[in-house]
């Protein structure tokens, strides 16, 4: 088979399930699902801003935030941001070693600043900030809790993506399948960008 | 057969190289360590505008770079964008409707 035949029948599989618009399915799937994503942080964020100031009982906002703590976290998800474009550019090389190995940096990142989470959660508990103690603590774990889970599940569809490139089962095209999981974690990544400016630094 | 390796190889490497992402990433970094810096350093009245505005360049920058938005079809732009202005239209005027830009 000739060069030219060889990489048109490479191509062909490659763009398998590419629809008569001539873009990918998966990938229209999940920018629409990060578009009704905008919707439900929006919400949680509208409803903290609404609520911050409500404190009839136990902290105030200013009193418990750790602004240098949170900042370290919030650059460990900024850079676990670069570590995934890595892993995604590694997959279109098709260097799995390389795109398994930021995938797994990711992953990395993004338990430390799951662990951080937990680590102010606690804290703040401690602190005599319940979940239900005020509608600032409930509209604050909601929000953040609501994105940590997201962060949560990122790691796990990371660590998912990085054992079956290993066991090389992934079916379809390589490169796209990271590309998604990537489009996830930058969503992650930006909707903290947000948190971090409305709900830490400005205070309400 | 040049010519279509080529094309082969734009599809699959549409964005920027390694060092044009860590050089974003930088960017990124210096915006959040100046946005901390709002935190210990009195801005006066350009502490809330600087902090917004960084805030969408940050926001930008990763949507349009890291992840391709720039350089893909623009109707996962729209999509997108569709879904923000939504949003950002749904909750200003829930914020309004409790009076929260009066207070």
């Amino acid at each position: 088979m000739s060069d030219t035949a060889t990489h048109a029948t490479d191509h062909a599989s490659e763009a398998g399930h590419h629809s008569s618009t001539g873009l990918s399915n998966n990938k229209l799937a999940m920018w629409l699902f990060l578009g009704s994503e905008c919707l439900l942080f929006g919400g949680l964020i509208s409803t903290y801003m609404l609520y911050r100031g409500r404190v009839s009982d136990g902290p105030h906002p200013s009193q418990i935030y750790d602004i240098p703590f949170t900042s370290v976290s919030s650059f460990v998800l900024l850079m676990s941001s670069l570590t995934m474009v890595l892993a995604v550019t590694s997959a279109q090389r098709k260097d799995d070693s390389r795109t398994t190995l930021w995938l797994t940096v990711t992953a990395l990142l993004g338990a430390t600043f799951i662990g951080g989470q937990v680590y102010e959660f606690t804290t703040f508990y401690r602190e005599g900030l319940g979940f239900t103690t005020s509608l600032f603590s409930s509209s604050f774990y909601s929000l953040t809790g609501f994105h940590g889970v997201h962060v949560s599940v990122g790691v796990i569809m990371l660590l998912a993506t990085t054992g079956i490139i290993k066991k090389n089962k992934v079916t379809g095209n390589k490169a796209e399948v990271v590309e998604l999981v990537g489009l996830y974690w930058h969503f992650v990544d930006i909707v903290w960008i947000v948190i971090f400016t409305l709900i830490y630094l400005i205070p309400s | 057969m040049s010519t279509a390796t080529e094309a082969h190889n734009d599809a699959h490497e549409h964005g920027m190289s390694d060092a044009g992402y860590i050089k974003i990433a930088l960017i990124l970094a210096a915006i959040t360590a100046l946005e901390v810096s709002t935190y210990y350093v009195d801005f006066g009245p350009l502490f809330m505008p600087s902090l917004l505005i960084m805030m969408v360049i940050k926001f930008v920058m990763v949507v349009s770079y890291f992840m391709h938005l720039k350089f893909e079809s623009r109707i996962f732009s729209f999509l997108f964008y569709t879904g923000l202005g939504l949003a950002l239209f749904v909750y200003f005027v829930a914020l309004a409707t409790f009076k929260f830009f009066i207070a």
